[in-house]
C-alpha cells in the first residue's frame, strides 16, 4: 500500500521522508516538483500524479505537502483519507502542525509515523492509542524527560489495541469529570446579485470534550433529531440505536473528539442570518470605479452577529481603493487584489458599511467580471437550524459529571455574487 | 543503488548534522575528517552504558534517517543495543534496523536471535512487536525463519499477534515470491478466524499474495458481511472492495431483466418483475428460460451489511460503499448513496476531487441518482480550479430538459469568472448542453455569439471552437454567424479558434459566397505568420473554394499551394502537394480528380460532445485506475456478471461452533430491516401501484425475520448461558424475574395465543439446540439464517428444501407471522434487563468482538441488539416532538388519602406494544407511611381496549415519588380507560381519558407523499375550519409549537411560506392523520385535517384550533 511518505515545504524542500517498505528515491518526487511547477497554485496541484513506477498522491495542508509514494492499484480515497489522519494527528500532537513544528518534534513524528502504519497498512490511527504509545509532548514532560532521563515512549504495553473499545485509553481518571458538546452549524450558501438564496444548506458538527473517569457510556437525545437529514458518526456511536430511536448512544473516546457531523435536509428553509447590500461599478472610460458594501442581520432570533468578515476578490484591473469602513478595519493587498475588512460585531441601529472609489488601470477597458463577496459571521448560542439536544445521560459509572452545551452558528462557504 | 546515492548525499549532509539545517548541498563535502569524529561521537554515545547517553545518539540517527541522511556506516554500533534494556532506545534501533538492515545484511542477522526470543514471550504484545520488526527485516537469509515465525503466530492464542502474523505475509511474499503456497496456506487459515482485528488484514494479505484464489472466500463470505461493520475502518475499505469482485463472480445481475423495463423506465424493478412472472406463467411454459431473477440472499446479505457503513466518517469507506452498491445493486437501490456522496463534498479538496471523478462517472449512467443534490454542485470562486472543472463537469451531466433553464443561468455567472480555465470549460460545457437538449440549442448559440465580442481574447476562441461544433448540426440557418465569425480572423490570434472558423467558412463556402474568397485573399498575405494547424486550414479553404469557385479563387489558390510546397513543416509540404494534386487536373492525375468535389464537400456527420467520463466505468470505481483512467499496476479487473449463477451453496458453512455469529446475523438482519423496505419505499409512486404479491412477500419476511430473530436471541440466551453459567446465573436469575412480571400480565389482559407459543418456542429452542449439539449446531444455525433470507422471494421453496429440525424452525416461525405484535411484547423483556443491567454488567462494548472470552459483553450488546427492533420495525415512525407536557391528575392527594398520582402522555413509543399509548405516571406518596405492592388490578377496558401495566411497585416511602409507564390501546377513541390502582390496604377507581391528539404518533412523509395521500383523503374525510389566529400566535415558531402540544405530530416539510403540514398515524389502527393549516391574509387562517378517521378528525381540528386561539 503506501510505500512511503515526503513532506514537502512551500520552497520545495523535503524535511521529512520515511519509509515503511524498502527505500524510494526522494528523486520521485521530482515528478511532483514538475506538477507543482504546471499549476499555478499550491490547491491545484492535482492529488494524484503518475509516474513510470509510482504513483503519487498527495494533500495539501497547512502550507505542506504531504505526498505518499505507492506502486500499485489502491484507492485514492484510502491514502488521501490517511494522509489527513497524519495531519491531524500531528495536530492534536503538538497543536499546530507546521514545518517548525514537525522539525522540533522528529523524533516523535517519526515515531508516530512507524506506529501509525505497518508495511503500508494502517495500524493504530486512533490518536487515543497513539498517545498510549507515544506521549505528546508537552514543557513538563520535557523538562522532567532532561532531568530524569525517562521518554516519551510509554513504558506500559499499549493495551488499547486489544481492547473492545478501541478509541478510548483504559485507565482513565480525572477529579473533575466533564462533559461538554458544542454544537456547530455552518451555513453554506450563494446569494445571487439580486440578494435571493441560490443554494443554501446547513452542515453541522458535535464537537465533544470528553473528560470522564473510567468507562462511561452516554446517551444523548435531540429534541427534534427529524432535522438531521444526513449523519456520519464517530466509530464510538452504536449505529443501531440512532436507527431505531434517533439516539446517539456511544462510549466516548477520552478528549477532543468529533462526535457527529451531520446535514440539514434541503428541503428545510434556511435561515440566512445576514444580508449585504452592495453597489460595485466600474464605468467604462473612467479611471475610477464606485464601491459600497453593506453588512446588516436578517434573520438572527434576537442574537448578535459578531466576527464578521468579508472578503473579496477584486478583478485584476483594479489598482487601489481608497475605503472608509463605519467601523473595523480594512486592508486591500494590490499585488493579490484581496480585499479584506474586519467588521466585528453588528450593530443592527447602526449598519456597517464601507464605501470609497476604486482605481482602475489607466486605458484599460473595464473589467466585465464583479467581483464576489466572501463572508464570515458567528452567531453565538443559536443553531439555525433550531437543532437542540434533549439531554444526555450517563451509565456504567456512579459519579455525577458536569455536562455542558454550546451553539454556535458559522459561515461555512457564503458567498454572495455581486 | 539507493545506498550508493544516500553516501554520496551524506558526505554532504552530515556535516551539519544536529543544527537545522535541511537542504542538500553536495558542494559542502570538504570536511571530512570531522564527519566521521561527529560519527565517532555517536559511536562513543551508543557504546556507553548510560540509557540517557544511547537515547540521546539514537534520537539523533532516527533525526537523520528522517531528513534523509545517510547514517548506515552506524549499524555495528547500533545493532549492539538491540537487547536494551530501555524501551524507547530499543523502538528506535528497531526504527534503525528496518530502516538499514538490507543494506547491511551480514550484520543484520546479529539481531535476528533476539527477535526469535521475543516470538516465545509470554506477553502477546511482546511477541507481536518481535514479529513485526522481524518480518520488516527484508534479508533473504531468514525467509525460512520469518515462515517459521508467521504459521507459528498465525495460531497463536492472540487476535493480535495473528493480526500481526497477516501482516507479515505480505511483506514475505515480497521478499521470496515463491513461499506462495506456503503463505496462501496461512493466508486461508487467519481467512477463517472470526475475529475482526484480524479481518482487515488478512484479507489485505489476500489481496496482495493471491486476489485470484476467490475460492478461498466462499466459505468466509457470510462471516466477513456480518464482521464488516465492527472491523476497523482501513480492514472495512479492503473487505469492501474485496467483496465486490467476489460478488460480481459468484452472483446473478440484479438488473438482468433491464431490457424489459425499457418501455416504462420510471417503473420499480420488483414491480414489474413480479408482473412479468405473472404473464409468463399465463402465456406459456415455453418462455421457462427466462427465469424470473430472485437475488441470491447471500447478495442481499452482503448490500445490507455495507449499508450502515455509509454512515462512516472515514471518506474511504463511504466510497467503497458507494462504488460496491454501484456496481452491485439493483437500479432501483443504488440512489442511495447520492446522499453519502454529496456529504464527501464538504470534506478536503483532495477528497472532492476523487469523489467527483467518481460522480461524474455515476452521473452519465445514472443521472437521476444525483439530480435532486444538483445545487451541491454549484460552483463557488472559491473553488479551486480542478475542482471547478470537475463540477462543472457533474452539471453538465446532469442538465436534462427540466434543469436546464437554472443550469444555464448558473453557467452564466460562471462565464464572468477571473478564472479563464475555468470560462473555457464552462464554454464548453454550455456547447455539450446544446447539443444534448435540442430545446435550447438556438438560446445557447445565440448566448455564445455574443461571447464572441468579448474582450477577452480566450473566451472567444473556445466560443468559435463550440459553435463551429455547434453550427456542424444545422448550418443552413446559420449564416449570419458565419460571417460574423468571418469578421473575427482580423482580430482572434488563437490558432486553434482561426483554424476553426477557416474550417467553416471552407465548409459552408456556398452559404458566404461572397466572403469566402475574400477571407482567402487576407489569410494568403499572412499564410507565412500563421500557426501550422491554421495553414493546414488555409490550404484546406483554398481547396475547397477551388472546388466551388474556380474563378475567383484559382489564382489565390495556386499562391497558397505554392508558399505551402516550400514551409519548413513537412505535413504542409506533403498536403499541398496532396492537394494540388487532387484538384488541379493534369494528365497525370487519374480518376480521382473527378471526384474531388464529392471528397472535399461530402456531408459530414456532427461532432458528438461527449463526457471525458463516459465509459469510465468499466474500472471499478474508487479505484486509482479509475482516477487515472488507465490500468494501475496491480489493478484487479471488475469481472462481468457470470451467465448463470455458481453453486451458492459453496458458501455453506460446517463449522461446529456457529451459533453465536449466526444469532448476531440474526439481529442485524432484522434491526438492518428498515433499511430494506425503506428503499423499497423510496421507489417512489409506482411502488404502490405495484403488484400484490411483492407487498405480501415483503411482509412475510418482515415477520419471518422477526420470528426467526426472536427465537435467535432466545437460543442465545441459552446459550451463551450454558457457556458461562456461573458468571451469568445471578443476572439471569434477575433477568427472569423482570422478565416474567409483564409477561404473564400481557397474557392476561391481550391473551395473545402467540404467547404460548413463545413459550413453546423456547422449550423447541433447547430441544433444538440438544440436537444441534449432535448435530453440530452451525449447519442448522446457518441454514436457518438462509432460510430466511430466501423466505423473503419464495418462501415456501426454501423451507421445504431444509431438513427436519430447520422445518420445525419455519414452522414456528409462521405461527407468530400471524399475530405480528407479540413477540414484541416478549423482546421487551430483554429491554428492561439490558438498561436497567447496565450498572452491573462491565459496560458493553458497542462494536463486541466476537471472541470467545468475551461472552458476558457480547450478549449484553446481542440483548441490546434486540431492544431497538420495536421501533425500528415501523421506520416512518418518529419520535415525537416534544413540547411542553401537560400533565393530568389521576387521583388527587385528599381522594387516594395522601396517595396522590399525576399522569402524562411521555408521546414515546411504548416500547412493549406499538399500538399502545404510553401514560407516564408519577405516583407520589405523600402519608407518612410506606406504602406497598402498588399495582394495576382488574383493568375493566371497554370492546378492545388493552392495558398493560407497569410492574408492581414493591413500596414507596413517605414523601418519596415514583415514575413509571404503562401502556393503553384506546383502540383510537377517546373513551376513557377505567381500572384500579391498588396498594396493599386500598383499592382506587380511576380512569384515564386521552386528548385526542395523543392517540396517533408523529410519522415523516415527504410533501409529495403528504400531498399523495392527502389526495386520497377528500370528500368525507376532510375537515375544514376557518379560524383567526391571535396576535402572539402568528410565528412560525409559535403555530408549530402549538399544533405539535395539542396533537401528537411531526411535521412535513412544505415548499409554500404561509402553509404548514403535519402528518401523524393514529396509535392503534395506523391510519393517517394529515393536518394542514394555511395562512391566509391577516390573521385569518384555514384548517384542514384529512383523516379517514372521522371522529378524531372532528375532535383534532377542534382541539388544535382551541389550542391555536388561545
Amino acid at each position: 500500500m503506501i510505500h512511503s511518505l515526503f513532506l514537502i515545504n512551500a520552497s520545495g524542500d523535503i524535511f521529512l521522508e520515511k519509509h515503511w517498505k524498502s527505500v524510494v528515491s526522494r528523486s520521485v518526487c521530482d515528478y511532483f516538483f514538475e506538477a507543482q511547477e504546471r499549476a499555478s497554485e499550491a490547491e491545484n496541484v492535482p492529488p494524484v500524479i503518475p509516474t513510470p513506477h509510482h504513483y503519487l498522491l498527495s494533500v495539501y495542508r497547512h502550507k505542506i505537502f504531504f505526498v505518499a509514494v505507492i506502486q500499485t492499484e489502491v484507492p485514492p480515497l484510502f491514502v488521501i483519507e490517511f494522509l489527513h489522519r497524519v495531519v491531524d494527528t500531528f495536530q492534536d500532537y503538538f497543536g499546530v502542525c507546521s514545518e517548525v513544528m514537525i522539525k522540533d518534534n522528529v523524533v516523535v513524528v517519526y515515531e508516530v509515523l512507524e506506529e501509525m502504519l505497518d508495511n503500508g497498512f494502517p495500524l493504530a490511527t486512533e490518536s487515543n492509542i497513539l498517545k498510549e504509545l507515544i506521549k505528546p509532548p508537552t514543557i513538563l514532560r520535557t523538562v522532567v524527560n532532561t532531568i530524569t532521563g525517562s521518554t516519551n515512549v510509554g513504558d506500559q504495553l499499549p493495551t488499547g489495541q486489544l481492547s473492545v473499545v478501541p478509541w478510548r485509553r483504559t485507565g482513565v481518571k480525572y477529579t473533575n469529570n466533564e462533559a461538554y458538546f458544542d454544537v456547530i452549524e455552518e451555513i453554506d450558501a450563494i446569494i445571487d446579485k439580486s440578494g435571493s438564496t441560490i443554494t443554501a444548506e446547513i452542515q453541522g458538527v458535535i464537537d465533544a470534550c470528553v473528560k470522564l473517569t473510567g468507562m462511561p457510556d452516554l446517551t444523548l437525545s435531540f429534541m427534534n433529531p427529524r432535522l438531521l437529514d444526513d449523519v456520519s458518526f464517530h466509530p464510538c456511536v452504536r449505529f443501531k440505536r440512532w436507527e431505531s430511536e434517533r439516539i446517539l448512544s456511544f462510549i466516548p473516546p477520552d478528549g477532543n473528539f468529533r462526535l457527529l457531523s451531520y446535514h440539514v435536509s434541503a428541503q428545510n428553509l434556511v435561515a440566512i442570518p445576514v444580508y449585504v447590500k452592495h453597489n460595485i461599478s466600474f464605468r467604462d472610460g473612467s479611471s475610477l470605479g464606485r464601491f459600497e458594501i453593506t453588512v446588516g442581520p436578517k434573520q438572527t432570533m434576537g442574537k448578535t452577529i459578531e466576527g464578521v468578515m468579508v472578503a473579496s476578490q477584486m478583478p485584476k484591473g483594479v489598482l487601489n481603493m481608497s475605503l472608509t469602513p463605519s467601523q473595523g478595519t480594512h486592508i486591500f493587498d494590490p499585488v493579490t487584489k484581496l480585499l479584506s475588512w474586519d467588521v466585528g460585531k453588528i450593530n443592527p441601529q447602526k449598519l456597517p458599511s464601507l464605501k470609497g472609489t476604486m482605481s482602475l488601470q489607466a486605458g484599460a477597458s473595464k473589467p466585465d467580471e464583479n467581483p464576489t463577496i466572501n463572508l464570515q459571521f458567528k452567531i453565538q448560542q443559536l443553531a439555525i437550524s433550531g437543532l437542540k439536544v434533549n439531554r444526555l445521560d450517563m451509565y456504567g459509572e456512579k459519579y455525577k459529571p458536569f455536562k455542558g452545551i454550546k451553539y454556535m452558528t458559522k459561515a461555512g462557504k457564503f458567498q454572495v455574487r455581486t | 543503488m539507493a545506498a550508493g546515492q544516500a553516501y554520496s548525499e551524506e558526505k554532504g549532509g552530515s556535516s551539519s548534522l544536529g543544527e537545522p539545517e535541511y537542504g542538500h548541498d553536495p558542494a559542502s563535502g570538504g570536511i571530512f575528517s570531522s564527519d566521521y569524529k561527529r560519527h565517532d561521537d555517536l559511536k562513543e554515545m551508543l557504546d556507553s552504558n548510560k540509557d540517557s547517553l544511547k537515547l540521546e545518539a539514537m534520537k539523533r540517527i532516527v533525526a537523520m534517517i528522517a531528513r534523509g541522511k545517510n547514517a548506515s556506516d552506524l549499524f555495528p554500533a547500533v545493532v549492539k543495543n538491540v537487547a536494551c534494556k530501555n524501551i524507547e532506545v530499543k523502538k528506535l534501533v528497531y526504527v534503525y534496523l528496518v530502516r538499514y538492515a538490507e543494506e547491511q545484511q551480514d550484520l543484520a542477522l546479529l539481531s535476528i536471535s533476539t527477535f526469535q526470543r521475543g516470538l516465545k514471550d509470554p506477553n502477546q504484545l511482546i511477541r507481536a512487536s518481535a514479529l513485526r520488526v522481524l518480518s520488516s527485516i527484508r534479508v533473504p537469509i531468514i525467509v525460512p525463519i520469518m515462515m517459521l515465525a508467521i504459521k507459528e503466530a498465525a495460531s497463536d492464542m492472540s487476535p493480535y499477534v495473528r493480526k500481526t502474523a497477516a501482516h507479515a505475509i505480505p511483506k514475505l511474499y515480497s521478499l521470496d515470491s515463491d513461499q506462495k503456497d506456503q503463505l496462501i496456506e496461512v493466508i486461508e487459515k487467519l481467512l477463517a478466524d472470526k475475529t475482526t482485528l484480524v479481518a482487515g488484514s488478512v484479507v489485505m494479505a489476500f489481496e496482495e499474495v493471491c486476489p485470484e484464489r476467490i475460492d478461498l472466500i466462499h466459505k468466509n463470505y457470510r462471516k466477513l458481511c456480518n464482521l464488516l461493520i465492527d472491523v476497523e475502518e482501513w480492514g472495512q475499505v479492503v473487505i469492501i472492495n474485496m467483496l465486490t469482485r467476489y460478488a460480481r463472480t459468484q452472483f446473478l445481475s440484479p438488473n438482468q431483466n433491464e431490457s424489459l423495463l425499457e418501455d416504462s423506465a420510471e417503473k420499480a424493478f420488483y414491480g414489474s418483475d413480479e408482473e412479468d412472472t405473472k404473464d409468463d406463467k399465463a402465456e406459456a411454459t415455453s418462455l421457462v428460460k427466462r427465469k424470473p431473477y430472485v437475488m441470491d440472499p447471500d447478495h442481499r446479505l452482503l448490500l445490507r451489511n455495507t449499508k450502515p457503513l455509509l454512515q462512516s466518517r472515514n471518506a474511504a469507506v463511504v466510497m467503497a460503499v458507494a462504488q460496491l452498491y454501484f456496481h452491485l445493486a439493483p437500479k432501483a437501490e443504488v440512489g442511495v448513496i447520492a446522499k453519502a456522496l454529496v456529504r464527501l463534498l464538504r470534506s478536503h479538496s483532495e477528497v472532492q476531487y476523487v469523489v467527483l471523478q467518481n460522480v461524474a462517472t455515476m452521473s452519465i449512467k445514472r443521472r437521476g441518482m444525483f439530480e435532486p443534490y444538483l445545487k451541491s454542485f454549484y460552483i463557488r470562486s472559491t473553488d479551486p480550479t480542478q475542482i471547478k472543472i470537475l463540477k462543472l463537469e457533474v452539471l453538465t451531466n446532469l442538465a436534462n430538459e427540466t434543469n436546464i433553464s437554472t443550469i444555464l443561468r448558473e453557467f452564466q455567472t460562471y462565464i464572468r469568472s477571473m478564472d479563464k480555465d475555468f470560462v473555457a470549460a464552462t464554454i464548453q460545457a454550455i456547447g455539450r448542453c446544446a447539443t444534448n437538449i435540442g430545446k435550447v440549442r438556438d438560446t445557447c448559440l445565440n448566448g455564445l455569439v455574443q461571447l464572441l465580442s468579448n474582450r477577452d481574447e480566450l473566451v472567444v476562441a473556445e466560443s468559435v471552437v463550440v459553435i463551429k461544433k455547434l453550427l456542424q448540426m444545422q448550418p443552413a440557418q446559420h449564416s449570419e454567424i458565419i460571417k460574423h465569425m468571418a469578421k473575427l480572423t482580423d482580430n482572434i490570434q488563437v490558432p486553434m479558434a482561426r483554424a476553426s472558423i477557416l474550417w467553416l467558412i471552407g465548409e459552408y463556402c456556398e452559404h458566404v459566397p461572397k466572403i469566402a474568397p475574400d477571407v482567402l485573399r487576407k489569410m494568403a498575405k499572412s499564410f507565412t505568420n500563421e500557426e501550422d494547424i491554421v495553414k493546414l486550414q488555409v490550404i484546406n479553404l483554398a481547396a475547397k473554394l477551388y472546388l466551388t469557385n474556380s474563378k475567383q479563387s484559382k489564382l489565390l489558390t495556386q499562391y497558397v499551394l505554392n508558399l505551402a510546397k516550400y514551409d519548413q513543416n513537412y505535413d504542409i509540404r506533403d498536403r499541398a502537394r496532396f492537394i494540388r494534386q487532387l484538384i488541379v487536373p493534369t494528365e497525370k492525375s487519374g480518376a480521382l480528380n473527378k471526384y474531388a468535389k464529392k471528397l472535399f464537400l461530402a456531408q459530414k456527420p456532427a461532432p458528438i460532445l461527449e463526457s471525458s467520463f463516459k465509459d469510465r466505468d468499466h474500472f471499478q470505481l474508487g479505484s486509482l485506475s479509475h482516477l487515472l483512467n488507465a490500468k494501475a499496476v496491480g489493478y484487479q479487473e471488475l469481472p462481468d456478471w457470470p451467465d448463470e449463477a455458481p453453486d451458492p451453496s459453496v458458501r455453506n458453512v460446517e463449522v461446529p461452533e456457529w451459533t453465536k455469529c449466526t444469532s448476531r446475523e440474526k439481529r442485524k438482519e432484522k434491526v438492518e430491516k428498515p433499511f430494506y423496505s425503506d428503499s423499497e419505499g423510496e421507489s417512489g409512486p409506482t411502488e404502490s401501484a405495484d403488484s400484490e404479491p411483492e407487498s405480501v412477500s415483503e411482509e412475510s419476511e418482515t415477520s419471518s425475520s422477526e420470528g426467526s430473530s426472536s427465537s435467535g436471541s432466545e437460543e442465545e440466551e441459552e446459550g451463551s448461558g450454558d457457556q458461562s453459567e456461573d458468571k451469568e446465573e445471578e443476572e439471569k436469575r434477575k433477568k427472569k424475574k423482570e422478565k416474567e412480571a409483564p409477561r404473564k400480565a400481557s397474557l392476561e389482559s391481550a391473551g395473545s395465543p402467540s404467547e404460548e407459543e413463545e413459550e413453546e418456542g423456547v422449550k423447541k429452542g433447547k430441544k433444538k439446540k440438544q440436537q444441534q449439539e449432535r448435530k453440530g449446531c452451525g449447519e442448522t444455525s446457518s441454514e436457518e439464517a438462509s432460510a430466511s433470507e430466501s423466505s423473503s422471494s419464495e418462501s415456501d421453496s426454501g423451507s421445504e428444501a431444509q431438513e427436519s429440525p430447520a422445518e420445525v424452525e419455519t414452522k414456528r416461525r409462521k405461527a407468530p407471522a400471524s399475530t405480528k405484535p407479540s413477540p414484541r411484547a416478549t423482546t421487551a423483556g430483554p429491554k428492561e434487563i439490558s438498561l436497567l443491567d447496565l450498572d452491573d454488567f462491565t459496560p458493553p462494548p458497542p462494536q463486541p468482538v466476537p471472541s470467545s472470552n468475551i461472552v458476558s459483553s457480547s450478549l449484553v450488546t446481542d440483548l441490546e441488539g434486540l431492544t431497538l427492533t420495536d421501533t425500528s420495525l415501523a421506520p416512518a415512525l418518529l419520535s415525537p416532538v416534544f413540547g411542553s407536557v401537560r400533565t393530568y391528575e389521576l387521583l388527587h392527594r385528599m381522594t387516594g388519602e395522601g396517595l396522590s398520582v399525576e399522569y402524562c402522555f411521555s408521546r414515546r413509543p411504548f416500547p412493549h406494544d406499538p399500538h399502545m399509548v404510553a401514560v407516564q405516571i408519577q405516583i407520589s406518596n405523600n402519608t407518612d407511611a410506606e406504602v406497598k405492592s402498588l399495582r394495576i388490578s382488574e383493568p375493566k377496558p371497554l370492546s378492545g381496549m388493552r392495558i398493560q401495566e407497569f410492574p408492581e411497585i414493591e413500596s414507596l416511602a413517605p414523601g418519596d415519588t415514583a415514575s413509571v409507564v404503562m401502556g393503553i390501546d384506546f383502540c383510537d377513541s377517546t373513551q376513557a380507560a377505567n381500572f384500579q390502582l391498588c396498594t396493599h390496604t386500598r383499592h382506587f377507581y380511576v380512569s384515564i381519558q386521552p386528548p385526542v391528539g395523543e392517540l396517533m404518533a408523529p410519522v415523516f412523509m415527504s410533501e409529495n407523499e403528504f400531498k399523495k395521500e392527502q389526495g386520497k383523503l377528500t370528500g368525507m374525510s376532510e375537515i375544514t375550519e376557518k379560524l383567526t389566529l391571535p396576535e402572539k400566535c402568528r410565528s412560525d415558531h409559535a403555530i408549530v409549537q402549538q399544533v405539535t402540544s395539542a396533537a401528537n405530530v411531526g411535521r412535513v416539510p412544505c415548499g409554500a411560506d404561509n402553509e404548514y403540514r403535519f402528518a401523524a398515524k393514529t396509535v392503534t389502527s395506523g391510519s393517517l392523520v394529515l393536518i394542514t393549516l394555511e395562512k391566509r391574509e391577516g390573521a385569518a387562517a384555514q384548517l384542514t385535517v384529512n383523516s379517514e378517521k372521522m371522529v378524531i378528525g372532528t375532535m383534532l381540528v377542534k382541539d388544535i384550533v382551541q389550542a391555536l386561539v388561545q
